[in-house]
């Protein structure tokens, strides 16, 4: 299974996606923010940094790019994505998924393993974890802002993945750490699975289930 | 708009008795003679001023020359590959890869303006990195600040740990560790030092030397602006600015996204083989890359200064000689691959723009808009500046200082041990380095709380480094021989507890005026002892960075020289950690405790007391232990193991304990009072913890060794249990470990308590109150 990963002009955590994806057992293909091209892959992670420098909203310019229009035409047609942190971001400005992440609360970066709880195993980026996970967060702006009523919706509707455990880092509504849309093929998470995938490097393997999932998904 | 008509060497040749402002450039009377005899007219008002900046202490490094010679005769062993006076050494680190790595300063920018002063302080220490071909891979940054609790402190403090992180994070280097401390010699002036490593196949190292006539000189990165033009601030007067804008300020403003796109473009240009040659543009700008490039190569250069992309269109050719503005290079490009190297640079959005080439001859000549304004020797400028050897007088105070009695030990309380490790230079950092980014790139194997950072090279063998930096202010005030080489022992020690085998280092030099007899006595005891150490240890300087006129009001800092540490892995993945694993391990203390306070964490935190004598110094027992240690790591003996420095024994315990809440019972050998053996700073030890099954072979490898080996207990229980003398719960000593920064800077991102989230204790983040970091 090949799992593309773009690179936009200040994305930093790409080779480590990518890494994640070949330690899953996938195939890793590198995708480039200017060439709208797909070049065959199965599912998409958009990871995370500043892209763009972030400087007119984090993700914004990056929603508007060549690759993002062909992203979110087959993001409709079913196409599993996955947006880590700014990744996340570029999927909120996208309209992919709904609300937007702010400046954290404290409006200062914060870097620290995060406990969170998994909350919704039936998407297609979900369905290996277990129930409680560690991975590092690292962000400036990861506050997941949305109005009361599509907070409301997501919670109703079970698209609410997984929240934050043991302390909310940013100050996310309702301690939302990652959504998904509708059908469950496209999933936003602020914290960074791709540095939960090795003992060596990270505070434990629970990252690495995000990406057997997308795996197991295709074999079903 | 034209500003006023420019100097021209014409002029310059036409008018040889003209005044010039040399005096208020900074420059002395015989300097002034000096440029005038090498030019053989007066010097153009441009030529002036690169002269003037050109021959600056930060440039020309005039004062600290004679002294810094010692550390070129330290033995270089096999794996130098490039030594001091490139951007940065390199170091090969094996199966084809070296490494670059370089500390540097920016204090006086960091004071003025703490956000951008240190985002940019990052930004130059990774350009230098760069212009030796490597990918960066990682910083690290060691800070002093003045008193915690000082107002001032308030201010800076949080603006630079916001500017380290805004820039490094957005680069996407991992920050896998530094320093923070407060010392009142800092108010007013504090030490911004950072550093930064990167990796490169050992076969593609990048110089800086303009050769090949017909080859295009190439400007890269950003425009070139008015900021930064104020290491010579008097250019912005009115005799070299008239009807030009306001001045402008002398901080430069850092732009984290251009240089990330800077990187990655050079990166893809060094891939495919296209530069011949390459320059950062840090301090002094243009004028000092042109300069160097020419100078290192022997060659002759003619630029058109008129074809720099400029921010203001109104400035003066002088001004874009001296620009700092940021994120930019100078490569010196072959004709047939120009056309490559501009493609690569549109493809990253990255400017560039054919300025100048290298010509037939050995002058520099600058045009601007046809006039000859720069027509001089490179080398003159880069490489023959004045030299002086300063006057030194031992300061008058050190007798009685060295003399001073230290307060009365106290007797060991658990209320002692609490104000110990909740004190400032003791305290946890996790409030400043939570705001780092320090696990992207996927290679962090180690960071702070570590003794440490560890960073893996290769995924495929596990080859890595090991990084630490060291210095400590109060042991150099007191003895700066002795200080210095105690600031490279415990970086060596450092380094040798993760397992790592020390094998190179660099150092920034802090220090006050060199002006001044007694700075400048303290700075060549400093070097000498520096070198003398690096000799003895085996590990040779590969670059660094002097920084003087470090004082405030007239009163220098403690001299504070940071040293670097590398250390190499063949393979990471047998690190060691700090933290003690699980119960059951036996505690042995390597190495000897002596009644050894002078100068100590425990004198000042609790007395303002500064006075006696530092801590022995021990090279042959330094390098005994750091065998020892990679040993114990390499045969799979050691659970941890944590060197001892600031705050002795009880600290060590503590932060060890901390890790993963795992404690101790300790019975205190006899000899020493527990006073002594819980707070003495002797250098030379660490405290390692083996499983039961290994301490009968690491205790006989010590002794076969001759290395001071003592057993003081074992880990157990959840609280550190001092026989006879105290016993305290791991989570007490925590909350006092962990209290200090965020009582003084504010509370935690999200706080630490494990309060489950919901709406009802959230509001939107744009209500929330917040200490806005200094954004300027």
């Amino acid at each position: 299974m090949k799992i593309g990963v773009v690179t936009f002009p200040g994305s930093l955590d790409d080779r480590d996606a990518q890494r994640a994806v070949r330690l899953a057992g996938l195939e890793a293909v590198a995708l480039w923010h200017a060439d709208p091209g797909l070049h065959g892959v199965d599912a998409v992670v958009l990871p995370g940094g500043f892209s763009y420098g972030d400087y007119l909203r984090a993700g914004a310019i990056a929603s508007v790019s060549p690759v993002m229009a062909t992203i979110k035409e087959q993001a409709r047609g079913g196409l599993p994505v996955l947006g880590i942190c700014n990744g996340f971001q570029v999927l909120c400005e996208s309209h992919l998924l709904p609300g937007a992440l702010t400046r954290n609360q404290g409006l200062r970066f914060i870097n620290r393993d995060q406990r969170l709880r998994i909350a919704q195993k039936a998407t297609a980026w979900t369905a290996d974890l277990a129930d409680e996970v560690t991975v590092p967060v690292k962000n400036g702006e990861g506050a997941y802002v949305a109005d009361e009523r599509t907070l409301d919706e997501l919670e109703a509707q079970g698209r609410v993945i997984a929240y934050y455990a043991g302390g909310n880092p940013n100050g996310s509504l309702r301690g939302i750490a990652g959504i998904s849309n509708a059908a469950g093929n496209v999933v936003g998470i602020m914290p960074h699975p791709e540095h939960a995938v090795e003992h060596l490097t990270g505070p434990g393997t629970d990252g690495l289930a995000f990406f057997t999932s997308v795996a197991s998904g295709a074999r079903v | 708009m034209t500003g006023p008509a420019v100097d021209t060497v014409e002029d310059a040749a036409a008018s040889a008795l003209a005044e010039q402002p040399f005096v208020e450039l900074g420059l002395k009377e015989d300097e002034y003679e000096r440029i005038r005899e090498v030019l053989g007219r007066r010097p153009t008002q441009t030529e002036l001023a690169m002269y003037s900046i050109m021959w600056s202490e930060h440039c020309s490094y005039k004062s600290s020359k004679v002294h810094l010679r010692q550390f070129g005769a330290i033995p270089k062993g096999d794996r130098m590959l490039v030594g001091m006076g490139e951007n940065a050494g390199v170091v090969d680190v094996g199966e084809g890869l070296a490494v670059t790595f370089k500390v540097e300063s920016h204090n006086h920018p960091s004071y003025v303006e703490p956000y951008q002063g240190a985002a940019t302080g990052i930004g130059g220490i990774v350009r230098d990195i760069l212009t030796m071909g490597a990918r960066p891979v990682l910083v690290m940054d060691p800070l002093r600040f003045g008193d915690a609790d000082h107002p001032d402190t308030a201010r800076v403090l949080p603006g630079i740990v916001a500017g380290i992180g805004g820039y490094g994070n957005c680069l996407g280097l991992p920050n896998i560790g530094g320093e923070v401390v407060f010392d009142p010699s800092y108010q007013g002036n504090p030490l911004v030092n950072a550093l930064c490593l990167g990796v490169l196949n050992k076969d593609r190292i990048q110089l800086s030397a303009a050769r090949g006539v017909g080859n295009v000189v190439v400007l890269l990165g950003a425009k070139t602006g008015r900021d930064g033009i104020g290491g010579v601030s008097v250019l912005a007067s009115a005799t070299f600015d008239e009807g030009g804008p306001a001045k402008r300020p002398a901080v430069q403003v850092g732009d984290p996204f251009t240089e990330k796109l800077l990187i990655e473009s050079c990166l893809e240009m060094y891939d495919a083989d296209l530069i011949a040659g390459i320059q950062d543009l840090g301090g002094a700008g243009l004028t000092c890359a042109l300069t160097e490039t020419a100078a290192a190569g022997r060659s002759g250069m003619l630029a058109h200064l008129d074809r720099v992309p400029l921010r203001e269109a109104s400035m003066e050719p002088h001004e874009v000689l001296a620009s700092e503005s940021q994120e930019r290079m100078l490569a010196i490009v072959e004709p047939r691959h120009l056309e490559a190297v501009l493609a690569i640079a549109r493809k990253w959005g990255v400017l560039a723009t054919a300025i100048g080439e290298v010509v037939e001859g050995d002058r520099l000549t600058v045009l601007w808009h046809g006039e000859t304004v720069v027509d001089v020797p490179p080398a003159s400028l880069a490489d023959e500046g004045p030299v002086y050897d300063r006057a030194r007088a031992r300061p008058a105070d050190l007798d009685e200082l060295r003399t001073r009695q230290l307060p009365a030990y106290p007797d060991v309380t658990a209320d002692l041990l609490l104000r110990m490790v909740a004190s400032p230079n003791l305290c946890s950092r996790r409030w400043v380095v939570e705001q780092y980014d320090r696990v992207v790139l996927g290679d962090t194997v180690l960071a702070w709380p570590e003794d440490a950072g560890v960073v893996r090279l290769s995924e495929e063998t596990g080859l890595g480094v090991a990084l630490a930096t060291d210095g400590n202010g109060r042991y150099t005030r007191l003895d700066p021989y002795a200080g210095a080489q105690l600031a490279l022992a415990e970086a060596y020690r450092n380094v040798a507890v993760t397992g790592a085998i020390p094998i190179a280092v660099t150092n920034c030099l802090n220090f006050g005026s060199p002006e001044d007899p007694e700075v400048m006595w303290q700075f060549a005891e400093a070097t000498r002892g520096l070198a003398d150490a690096c000799t003895a240890l085996g590990t040779p300087v590969t670059g660094g960075n002097v920084s003087f006129y470090n004082s405030t009001a007239g009163a220098p800092i403690n001299p504070t020289p940071v040293v670097g540490v590398l250390g190499l892995f063949d393979d990471v993945s047998r690190r060691t950690p700090m933290g003690f694993q699980e119960a059951g391990e036996t505690l042995l203390l390597l190495g000897d405790t002596r009644d050894e306070l002078g100068g100590s964490e425990w004198a000042w935190a609790e007395h303002r007391h500064l006075g006696g004598t530092p801590p022995q110094v021990d090279l042959a027992r330094e390098k005994l232990l750091g065998e020892v240690l990679v040993s114990g790591s390499r045969d799979g003996m050691l659970s941890s193991a944590h060197d001892l420095s600031d705050g002795g024994l009880a600290q060590v315990l503590v932060e060890s304990g901390l890790a993963k809440g795992v404690g101790a019972r300790v019975v205190l050998p006899a000899g020493q009072t527990p006073f002594v053996q819980l707070f003495s700073e002797s250098a030379g030890r660490a405290l390692v913890s083996v499983p039961r099954s290994e301490e009968l072979r690491f205790t006989e490898m010590c002794g076969a060794r001759g290395l001071p080996c003592t057993r003081i207990g074992v880990t157990d229980g959840t609280s550190l249990d001092i026989q006879d003398v105290l016993e305290i719960e791991l989570e007490q000593l925590r909350a006092a470990y962990e209290g200090t920064l965020p009582a003084l800077f504010g509370p935690l991102a999200g706080g630490t308590a494990a309060a489950p989230a919901g709406p009802a204790l959230l509001r939107p983040a744009a209500d929330l109150e917040t200490r806005q970091p200094d954004l300027g």
